[in-house]
């Protein structure tokens, strides 16, 4: 039912791109019309690099309609290196171990599915920072 | 521009209305605002409401309740801003009427969340934040204040069992109101063994899922002893905005939209926070408790939890709040919520509260209604007008 609107966010559920302000440099994710700092119109498509720390998290035991298999799980307020917060899940951790502060990486993984024969979703996540790792996805 | 006042209330009980539906909670808190101001016609409708559409399968309800309300053919629509719906709607009807384009308007907010299964309203709920960006997420809307809350105990060194202060009073309040939805105090231990919801919060920091209505008439200053004895003039009714992500906010512990619209009711009211003798603030989760009262110049940034466990926040305390019970007590209509609050601020202002959570000499008293994480605040300010 979804399928245009998952379609048009898949620069940014795959790639994890925004915008930056080509007056002022500041990045935005989700992508801008207008940049919130400068108010400036003039922005490119910029990639984030996909790396940052966790500045809060939470750990659901009662999910919305269609994450209940995945309880419990955890979301989290993610701090980017480029200064720009995203909220993701957290992947490849026990929800005991997150702390906030704690280096993470981006990844793609499965976001949820829309029924049984629906539409499967495919989005970025985050998991603990793997050192060496390049980061950044796919 | 004129003053403007409230001359009429009307409530509903909150709470889980199987037998009726959302047209008939709207129409017998209209019909019983209408009865406190002794008026049998009206200019102008504003229903408040979130989620109609979504859950009653039911739009267009400035008609709907105006034809069932007996007022068919008056102006009315609709004004939605999340759980800050009823709230925008009054403000509408104040401002039709401080224009001098409306002698005397209605606002009603209205919400029946008990319609379909719990899991659906779950989800509508979550519609108040950003689709694309957080609930896709597998966020819900208690999950997003988990967020915050567990933010601010890392922040400010607050644990956990403290926030326990404000469901305590909320509920503690709740039980002396006629019209709350819980009615039964609830102890410290009981918060401690609440079941988690998304850690941090558990039930007992949650406002229930409720159906309700509430409403208010509102006149032209200069006639309101035509219509009440005791009659609240609106001080201001100010709304502000902030992101509706969480996530874009410099400072997500610092509720903007709250600072904006407090602080431009300030200035219109001419009043600053220590004058206020009631709040009635939107404690939909006791993180937003804390956070409105902060961002309300209430408290300093990181002290309300603190405040809330020296008694700053009973009836009796230096700044009342959830007096009659709060949105967890009381219980939240989403997009009745609003005028709810207003509803018991004007009761203070009466000196009509009961008498066991009445503040004594209330000049005046502040409503604050937030829709979404925050996005969406309306504070309200009313002030007693002596004869
Ligand atoms: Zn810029």
């Amino acid at each position: 039912m979804d399928i245009p609107r998952n379609w048009r966010l898949r620069e940014q559920r795959y790639r994890l791109q925004g915008t930056r302000c080509t007056a002022c440099g500041e990045c935005h994710f989700p992508p801008r019309h207008v940049c919130p700092r400068c108010k400036g119109r003039a922005l490119e498509p910029y990639r984030f690099a996909g790396r940052g720390t966790v500045y809060s998290y939470t750990v659901i035991y009662q999910a919305p309609e269609g994450f209940e298999q995945y309880v419990p799980y955890v979301v989290a307020l993610v701090d980017l290196e480029e200064g720009v917060r995203v909220t993701a899940q957290l992947t490849d951790v026990d929800p005991e171990e997150v702390t906030i502060g704690m280096p993470v990486e981006m990844v793609l993984r499965k976001l949820g599915e829309e029924g049984e024969r629906g539409l499967i979703l495919y989005g970025y996540k985050f998991r603990p920072r793997i050192e060496g790792s390049a980061g950044g996805g796919p | 521009m004129r003053d403007v006042a409230i001359v009429g209330i009307g409530q509903t009980p909150v709470g889980e209305h199987w037998d009726r539906s959302l047209r008939d909670l709207a129409v017998e808190a209209v019909l019983a605002a209408m009865d406190d101001a002794h008026v049998r016609r009206a200019d102008a409708l504003y229903v408040g409401n979130m989620l109609s559409g979504t859950l009653s399968f039911q739009e267009h309800l400035g008609a709907l309740v105006a034809e069932y309300a007996g007022l068919e053919g008056i102006e009315a629509v609709k004004v939605e801003a999340a759980c800050g719906s009823a709230a925008a709607a009054l403000r509408q009807a104040v401002l039709a009427v401080e224009s001098g384009r409306v002698e005397v308007a209605i606002a009603v907010g209205v919400e029946k969340l008990t319609e379909l299964a719990s899991k659906c309203t779950t989800n509508a709920l979550a519609m108040a934040a950003d689709a694309d960006y957080e609930t896709v997420m597998g966020l819900s809307f208690v999950a997003i204040n988990a967020l915050l809350m567990r933010r601010y105990m890392h922040e400010y060194g607050v644990s956990k069992e403290d926030f326990a202060a404000f469901t305590v009073n909320a509920h503690a309040n709740a039980q002396h109101n006629p019209f709350a939805m819980f009615r039964a105090p609830v102890t410290r231990q009981q918060y401690a063994a609440a079941k988690m919801i998304a850690d941090p919060i558990n039930l007992l920091d949650s406002s229930p899922v409720s159906d309700g209505a509430a409403a208010v008439v509102v006149v032209p200053a200069e006639r309101a002893r035509e219509f009440s004895e005791k009659p609240v003039r609106v001080a201001a009714c100010e709304v502000g905005t902030d992101t509706v992500a969480l996530d874009n906010r410099a400072n997500p512990l610092w509720l903007k939209g709250v600072e904006r619209s407090a602080r431009r009711a300030y200035r219109r009211a001419g009043v600053g926070p220590e004058e206020i003798g009631v709040f009635e603030l939107h404690d939909a989760f006791s993180i937003m408790a804390a956070l409105s009262l902060e961002a309300s110049g209430l408290a300093e940034p990181g002290t309300a939890v603190r405040l809330a466990n020296e008694g700053a926040i009973t009836p009796r305390g230096r700044f009342p709040i959830a007096t009659m019970g709060g949105l967890k007590g009381r219980g939240h209509p989403v997009g009745a919520t609003g005028l709810y609050q207003v509803v018991e601020c004007v009761l203070h202002l009466r000196g009509e509260a009961p008498e066991a959570v009445q503040v004594e000499n209330v000049q005046y008293a502040m409503a604050q209604n937030i829709g979404g994480s925050g996005a969406t605040v309306i504070t309200t300010i009313l002030e007693r007008l002596t004869p």
